[in-house]
């Protein structure tokens, strides 16, 4: 069955406390050098049958309206081989 | 006769009893809506009690969103039924697209459970008619998800037009953006807040404020006047 994966992450003028509480967290577990850390969702759809245009519009509109809030977030599909 | 306000209990709504008897206090025929039912049963008016709808799951208010009731909410309000959303219901207006911009995580990443301070900025909403312009008022504040964003744009256009209904005073409890704590739309029908309005409607009850009250007689003046 082909993958489909789904990214969505905050915007980048979007304030992510989480992801600024993993990036101070870092140094005192002795991870050094991360500037910033941004923490966001990643979606693994198994798609029956074939991942073509068709499929790939109806999981980009189901990003769209569902998986993902355009208000506050940005998304990609990303077909996995 | 008098008017009836629906309340909407979702799987994870918390406060749908004391927002049906808030309703009742201020002398509407409170009627339970379930999740399920496309059917608003003839109601006036509908809030969108507080609590975590489907776990907070995706995002608050996502999936709510989508449920059947919802369908009706969102054709009726679009045709001027007055609509409240209290904390999980303002978050389910925001997802619904029924009022812009979107809820987030509290910038202290902390549960916030407190007495909070109000301005209301908008006195000519259906829901906040009873109060008068700049008055100052008192209504607990209980959630994760409190931190109101939207566009400069966006929250320029509210304020231009008088859509910040409500803004937080002591201090901003969760980052909104311009201390933004309920907003309304263009018409007034729909209004959202983070908020609890019906836990400060009897003085036995919590601080014994009774500030929440004017959200419920602003409505039915409204409904009995219309």
């Amino acid at each position: 069955m082909a993958r489909v994966v789904v990214d969505v992450m905050l915007k980048p003028e979007i304030l992510d406390p989480q992801g600024q509480a993993v990036q101070r967290a870092l140094p005192r577990l002795g991870f050094d050098g991360i500037a910033d850390v941004r923490q966001g969702k990643r979606f693994e759809l198994d798609v029956e049958g074939p991942v073509d245009e068709a499929a790939l519009a109806r999981i980009h509109e189901m990003a769209e309206t569902f998986l993902a809030n355009t208000v506050i977030e940005d998304f990609v599909v990303k077909v996995e081989s | 006769m008098t008017s009836r306000i629906g309340v909407v209990t979702f799987p994870g709504t918390l406060d749908d009893r004391d927002a049906l008897r808030a309703a009742r206090l201020a002398g509407a025929e409170p009627v339970p809506l379930w999740h399920r039912d496309k059917d608003l049963h003839q109601v006036d008016a509908v809030v969108l009690a507080g609590g975590f709808s489907y776990g907070d799951y995706l995002r608050a208010g996502a999936i709510s969103r989508f449920s059947p009731v919802m369908e009706t909410v969102i054709e009726q309000a679009k045709a001027g039924l007055p609509v409240l959303g209290i904390c999980n219901g303002f978050q389910i207006l925001t997802e619904a697209h029924l009022l812009p911009g979107a809820m987030l995580q509290n910038d202290h990443l902390h549960f916030v459970c407190r007495e909070q301070r109000l301005r209301v900025e908008n006195a000519a909403t259906a829901w906040t008619a009873d109060f008068a312009q700049g008055q100052e008022i008192s209504i607990p504040l209980k959630n994760m998800d409190g931190r109101y964003v939207a566009d400069e744009r966006t929250l320029d256009e509210l304020e231009a037009e008088g859509r910040v209904a409500f803004r937080y005073l002591d201090g901003n409890p969760n980052g909104s953006l311009r201390d933004i704590a309920g907003i309304t739309n263009a018409a007034g029908n729909v209004v959202g807040l983070m908020p609890h309005p019906e836990h400060a409607v009897e003085p036995l009850i919590g601080t014994g404020g009774t500030d929440g009250l004017g959200f419920f007689t602003s409505i039915l003046k409204k409904l009995v006047s219309a």
